[in-house]
């Protein structure tokens, strides 16, 4: 077997698993660990600088594997060796273990380019087969880069799934010193949380950034003159553009897939409706027209938005043609369901759900096609969705011990963690698209 | 720029469609009752007296108004501060700035949707007795500005509310 067959296989067991539960009770609550994620060794790189590298790049090879979900990384401290070469990687070193792939590889300086390489190899320690050897080079500042590379590589190469370890995430951080006193900035990072930016500083409220398709501008909600105002940035130059300054509401900006319009809501025709501005021309129009909340809109494909909508009393996720008009509930497990986010493949919408009788708001994934729904976390105040452009794994905010904090689930539900941060409190997650 | 242009234009729009717009179906969207202890006072608002004018200084001193759970209907408390407050408004024809807010349960923008939905019942209200809408604007700050930090019942109460602000 291939290794690119074997995750086929493993993602149709999965399936096959969430389908015979989903038939006895429509709703599944995930906890961890219920099926087995993949063993894999990431050896530490071989490194023969004489100062330590800044950064220990094959953990980093290693947290991003588990991140995913589909691999249960093995403790570096049990290994019975640390091959660095891929004639190095003795099988039965690993068979012992239970490990079913290796990842092993060395870093070398290159002094006058200031360029640092990786060679790296995955070993296949089944059927003792070397399944890549490659190289990746960058400089001194780009080393978490190449580490997110190797992992990349290493993922689609066994899971036939396009890695998306090398993006990034914004997001707002929250400073209160009073009341009346909190730093708000905007920050982009790693989407590990590694080597946050501040985009943006102010003392009024930040909300809803969310990245283009391009990657390279993002549109975000800002209180700075005392109202809310949409702004489009740009990531590189920082030149700012206020798109809407109406009264009333203006909020919850995104982008469409084709990058050229945004959609968000105003309330200036007296309660929040959604509309759709032509970022080129400025040309904007009304896309909702109804007495009740219309309100977070995020796009299905260029002629349809999703959002949420109090219009049946509740609120709950809708699609509406923009052209043509036409509406469809799409939520109907739960009593309260908003902040709806697709992803990439449009198979999977994502939100912010609360289950009749719960107390808690939890984030779910409703499978668009089969209608069947899963709890994917386990905390009580959640909220702010954003899925990976290959779906395997989703951010999410939430609070813990008063503190506002980003977590990193995998969508399949076995990977759980807090995106570290020197912040008192983060929120508003968003994931970028697949960067150049 | 156009858009501002417009957006001069719609101010005086909304100002009007927003009586007619809104409703009071919304709230924080959790599952239960929850009472709200300080419903339509200020902790720092006393409530006694016979005399008319200190009864109605502690009216005037009320600027923040609560809002039970799920709900963007005004108590009868907070009417009566209303009531002087629209008296005050209606002579001194100053313009005042109504901030929504809701508790930090659900999502955000949703609940900037819920803040506003709050303020514009305070501007129903105040319309209602004869104050003008343009001396009203209308801002949701939706959870970003609690006035509680607690994740708990007590601070979800203080933090579901309309401030008047000078």
């Amino acid at each position: 077997m291939t290794s690119k067959k074997l995750g086929g296989l493993f993602i149709a067991l999965i399936v096959l698993c969430f389908a015979s539960v989903a038939q006895a009770q429509n709703v599944i609550e995930i906890t961890r660990g219920t099926d087995r994620a993949t063993p894999i060794a990431v050896v530490p790189f071989g490194w023969s600088g004489s100062t330590p590298l800044p950064e220990d790049l094959a953990q980093i090879t290693s947290n991003d594997l588990y991140h995913s979900g589909m691999f249960a990384p093995f403790d570096r401290q049990n290994m019975l060796s640390y091959p660095t070469r891929a004639e190095e990687i003795f099988p039965r070193d690993w068979k012992v273990l239970g490990v079913d792939y290796v990842v092993a590889g060395r870093v070398t300086h290159d002094a006058a380019a200031d360029r640092y390489e990786i060679a790296f190899h995955l070993y296949g320690v089944a059927r003792e087969e070397l399944l890549m050897s490659k190289t990746v080079s960058g400089s001194r500042s780009q080393l978490r880069d190449l580490a997110h590379h190797v992992s990349d590589q290493v993922f689609e190469q066994l899971t036939g799934i396009r890695g998306a370890f090398n993006t990034k995430l914004l997001y707002v951080a929250a400073e209160r010193f009073s009341v009346d006193n909190t730093r708000y900035t905007l920050q982009r990072s790693d989407y590990d949380g590694a080597r946050a930016v501040t985009l943006l500083q102010s003392r009024e409220p930040i909300l809803s950034p969310t990245y283009a398709p391009d990657g390279q501008r993002i549109a975000y909600v800002s209180f700075e003159s005392r109202r809310p105002e949409i702004f489009v940035h740009y990531v590189q130059t920082g030149r700012r553009e206020r798109i809407t300054s109406f009264q009333g509401l203006n909020g919850a900006p995104a982008w469409s897939p084709d990058g050229n319009r945004l959609a968000f809501v105003l309330s200036r025709d007296g309660n929040p409706e959604i509309y759709v501005m032509n970022l080129a021309t400025k040309e904007m129009r009304r896309v909702t027209n109804h007495f009740a909340i219309d309100t977070e809109p995020t796009w299905m494909d260029n002629e349809t938005i999703v959002f949420t909508s109090d219009r049946g009393g509740r609120p709950q996720i809708y699609k509406q043609n923009i052209n043509t008009g036409g509406t469809e509930r799409l939520s109907f497990v739960g009593n309260y369901n908003a902040n709806a986010k697709l992803s990439a493949d449009g198979q999977t919408m994502v939100m912010v759900h609360r289950q009749d009788g719960y107390q808690n708001f939890r984030i779910a994934a409703q499978d668009l096609k089969r209608g069947n729904l899963k709890v994917l976390t386990e905390t009580s105040l959640d909220e702010s969705p954003t899925v990976a452009p290959n779906g395997t794994m989703l951010i999410y905010a939430t609070r813990q011990q008063g503190r506002g904090v980003l977590m990193l689930v995998s969508t399949n539900g076995r990977a759980r963690s807090v995106i570290p941060t020197q912040f008192s409190d983060l929120r508003v997650p968003s994931w970028s698209p697949y960067l150049p | 720029m156009q858009v501002i242009k417009f957006g001069k234009f719609a101010a005086l729009v909304v100002a009007f469609g927003v009586v007619v717009g809104c409703s009071s179906k919304g709230g924080d969207a959790a599952g239960t009752g929850a009472v709200d202890p300080n419903a339509g006072y200020t902790s720092s608002a006393p409530t006694s007296g016979s005399d008319m004018n200190s009864e109605e200084a502690a009216l005037r001193a009320i600027t923040t108004f609560y809002f039970e759970l799920d709900s963007s209907e005004l108590k009868p408390e907070a009417m009566r501060a209303l009531d002087v407050h629209a008296r005050d408004l209606k002579s001194a024809g100053n313009n005042v700035v109504l901030e929504g807010h809701t508790d930090e349960r659900g999502s955000r923008e949703y609940n900037m949707a819920l803040g506003e939905r709050r303020a514009a019942a305070v501007q129903r209200y105040l319309v209602l007795q004869g104050v003008s809408p343009a001396q009203l604007e209308l801002v949701s700050y939706g959870e970003e500005k609690p006035a509680a930090m607690g994740s708990n019942e007590e601070s979800w109460a203080q933090n579901r509310r309309v401030e008047l602000r000078k």
